[in-house]
């Protein structure tokens, strides 16, 4: 690079989610989706072998994407392109940051590589975003060096309900933090199990130091308006577009509730003749092991 | 600002960062382009990275049905640094010398800067312009907290307000 710069600071790192504020991020598995997805409107799109739902029908080990698939979709489309590696895996990190994706997800909706540690993020130049289902592992991502948040929900389902657990829990534990005193900061973060100066950090400024998203069983207009309302800075829709009847009107529909996620008469309208949303699981009726969201340390 | 009776509330509009591509369509989904194309030809409008790229007239990397906003005589190139890879903090340095820190986040470049007047370089290349009522700049100031756009940007709402 040329002279008086620096590349891949945490401020240029997380700076790109703060673009990405607002709005929509989708799972595709092909360019002809990648195209649909850019053409809604959606502000990312995540590339991949198999939607969750697909994964989560199908069972198996899943892994990082093939590169070609990844490669194809990066040629088909100009906005950012973000990609999947299992938690732990720092080799499929390393492939996916010498691919050039503008942002890596340590994903539990792949299998994990590594059932005590994360990845070492500090170590890449390439951004990463994590799942967390409360403040602590959310903290403990971002010591990690994660650049982005998402809640995790339980990807594949078309059950919003986790998601709506983990965004509650995440901003609950963030308000209870505010109203701690100082010195109650110290128990706190052995609570959390995560850093003092993170916790206090955040319990002085009221918020995440990173940008977060909501993933995890979003299927509707109503189901991603619902996550902007509670205070989400955006949304990842997984299956959710592309297991449905009709993706192109779908994902148009998605992208406009959540861009106007407090006018109900917009997203009543978004609503009409959408087709077949994705068929769905109820979390309740999965067998713990199969559950995705437990997925992370 | 995502409402026509958003924008017809305000007296100056500042484009931020974000997808050039997203904001274009969603001003076509919502309706909002000519309005928007009406407020530029004579309010002050502040556009940064995607921004600049809506108000720039000529953009090279575009997509071939993107919808802009026009209005800076500039050429500008999107991603013309390349991906997230190479987003990078340097140095803005401005026409009275003042240099701030500022983000280059998938940055687009100012290939010509026309008829406008250089506001601010980067390696003596421009990297904030402005012509008549509208200004771009191809970096992020608002990420490093700088400030020296901005009230550039004030002043010239001011000049129109008097």
């Amino acid at each position: 690079m040329t002279n008086n710069t620096t590349e891949s600071t945490p401020l240029v790192k997380s700076g790109l989610a703060e673009m990405l504020k607002g709005g929509v991020i989708m799972d595709v598995v092909n360019a002809e989706q990648a195209i649909i997805a850019q053409d809604a409107g959606a502000v990312a799109v995540m590339a991949l072998e198999r939607v969750p739902a697909d994964i989560r029908a199908q069972g198996g080990v899943a892994r990082m994407s093939d590169p070609d698939l990844i490669d194809g979709i990066r040629a088909a489309v100009s906005i950012p392109v973000m990609a999947k590696a299992r938690i732990g895996h720092f080799v499929e990190a390393q492939v996916l940051q010498a691919l050039k994706v503008d942002y890596i997800d340590e994903s539990e909706v792949l299998s994990p590589a590594d059932y005590i540690n994360h990845i070492d993020k500090w170590k890449f130049d390439i951004p990463f975003v994590c799942g967390a289902t409360n403040l602590g592992e959310a903290l403990r991502r971002i010591t990690e060096g994660a650049a982005m948040i998402r809640s995790k929900g339980e990807a594949g389902t078309g059950d919003v309900s986790e998601a709506t657990k983990h965004i509650r829990t995440i901003f609950g534990e963030i308000r209870s933090l505010s109203s701690r005193s100082d010195d109650e900061l110290f128990v706190a973060a052995k609570e959390l199990q995560a850093p003092y100066a993170l916790v206090k950090q955040v319990a002085r400024e009221g918020k995440l130091p990173v940008v977060m998203f909501v993933a995890g069983g979003v299927a509707t207009p109503a189901d991603a308006a619902m996550m902007m309302q509670m205070g989400a800075d955006g949304v990842f829709v997984g299956s959710g577009v592309f297991k449905s009847g009709n993706p192109v009107a779908r994902a148009a529909a998605i992208v406009k509730a959540t861009t106007l996620f407090n006018d109900a008469d917009v997203i009543a309208n978004a609503s009409r003749g959408l087709g077949e949303a994705m068929v769905g699981i109820n979390v309740s009726d999965l067998p713990a092991p199969h559950r995705l969201s437990e997925r992370g340390w | 600002m995502k409402t026509s009776l958003d924008l017809a509330a305000v007296d100056a509009l500042i484009i931020p960062g974000g997808e050039s591509t997203t904001i274009s369509k969603l001003l076509v989904n919502f309706d909002l382009m000519p309005q928007v194309r009406k407020f530029a030809k004579t309010k002050p409008v502040l556009g940064t990275c995607a921004g600049l790229i809506l108000i720039s007239d000529e953009v090279i990397g575009a997509l071939p049905d993107q919808e802009l906003i026009s209005g800076l005589p500039v050429k500008t190139e999107r991603n013309a640094y390349g991906g997230q890879l190479s987003s990078f903090e340097g140095s803005a340095v401005f026409a009275d010398g003042t240099s701030e820190n500022v983000a280059f986040i998938r940055a687009p470049k100012i290939l010509e800067a026309g008829n406008c007047e250089v506001l601010a370089t980067h390696n003596q290349e421009p990297v904030a312009v402005q012509f008549e009522n509208l200004m771009g700049a191809s970096f992020h100031p608002e990420l490093t907290g700088a400030t020296h756009l901005h009230k550039l940007f004030i002043s010239l709402v001011e000049e129109h307000q008097s």
